[in-house]
């Protein structure tokens, strides 16, 4: 897992809409990083349902959430409106996990991420990051509101 | 905005919604919409002893879950609240507007009322309070459920 206070790696991926997107794009505001293992998978699902629930109190923090699994575009699509969710999906797609590789997240042998919390700060730091002891458990929101107080 | 940083679940208070006798008990953190929380409803409630519902809706999940709970705590407000508790989970088939008037003059409920109530705001903050509640208390899925405070049961899943 990245470590805080090291440069967040920067990235370009695309979202749920096929639209490119760029960590250094969000330069001058707080980003957290959702690492997630993939779109459907049940506890993924639960993560990303309860983190919706509290995403305007994360964004009156000021920050923006992302989240990144090795999930294409398309499928990111179909997970983000079966889930009622708004929050960009990014596809670590191809290379496979290449951004998850980046922040340490990768589980080599499994062929996705941990789930991992990575918290970018206004300047391109990582301020925080927090990885689950493994994928079938999820940090509940009360961590990131933790991590912002 | 609500603070939501971590703090232990919070005991059972006058204002909780409580079912059975006792001075300890299950704290259970539930979503009316969700289909485990409907199976495991059915082990919980047969428990002897104290338990304490609270809500936990997930409206991205299941979008009835909002107006579902609001509705348990509208029939609350004529003394029924685990009647409707009761009553949503036993048949989650039927949730529309129809379905939950028809359920409310089964249980012999003044219709007029239950409509009022329920479009009252005071409703959704108390469901909301309980929601934050388990978000604090770090909630991670539903039915959530814990005892003397400790966090004992969730649903295990691989990943």
């Amino acid at each position: 897992m990245i470590a805080a206070g090291t440069p967040a790696p920067d990235f370009t991926l695309r979202d749920q809409d096929g639209e490119e997107v760029s960590l250094s794009g969000y330069r001058g505001g707080k980003v957290l990083l959702v690492f997630y293992p993939m779109d459907f998978s049940p506890v993924c699902s639960d993560q990303l349902s309860i983190y919706q629930e509290v995403k305007p109190e994360i964004e009156a923090k000021g920050v923006t959430m992302l989240g990144i699994s090795v999930d294409h575009s398309y499928a990111h699509k179909a997970f983000q409106e079966k889930l009622g969710v708004d929050t960009p999906l990014l596809a670590d797609f191809e290379p496979k996990g290449a951004v998850a590789t980046a922040y340490g997240s990768y589980l080599d042998g499994l062929g996705f991420a941990n789930r991992t919390l990575v918290l970018v700060d206004e300047d391109g730091t990582v301020a925080w990051a927090y990885e689950s002891p493994n994928p079938g458990e999820f940090p509940g929101a009360n961590v990131i509101f933790d991590a912002l107080a | 905005m609500a603070d939501l940083s971590s703090a232990p679940v919070p005991p059972v208070g006058p204002d909780d919604h409580v079912r059975g006798e006792g001075e300890e008990g299950l704290i259970v953190y539930a979503d009316l919409g969700c289909p485990h929380c409907a199976s495991a409803w059915a082990e919980i409630a047969a428990r002897p002893g104290r338990i304490a519902f609270r809500h936990f809706p997930v409206a991205s999940k299941h979008p009835r879950a909002p107006a579902l709970h609001v509705a348990a705590e509208a029939a609350g407000a004529q003394g029924e609240f685990f009647a409707m508790v009761d009553s949503i989970y036993a048949d989650r088939g039927h949730v529309d507007d129809p379905h939950l008037w028809e359920r409310i003059e089964h249980l012999g409920l003044d219709l007029e009322r239950f409509e009022r109530d329920r479009r009252d705001p005071d409703l959704a903050t108390r469901v909301r309070r309980d929601f934050q509640s388990g978000i604090r208390a770090g909630v991670a899925g539903t039915p959530a459920v814990f005892d003397a405070c400790t966090l004992v049961a969730v649903r295990e899943r691989e990943f």
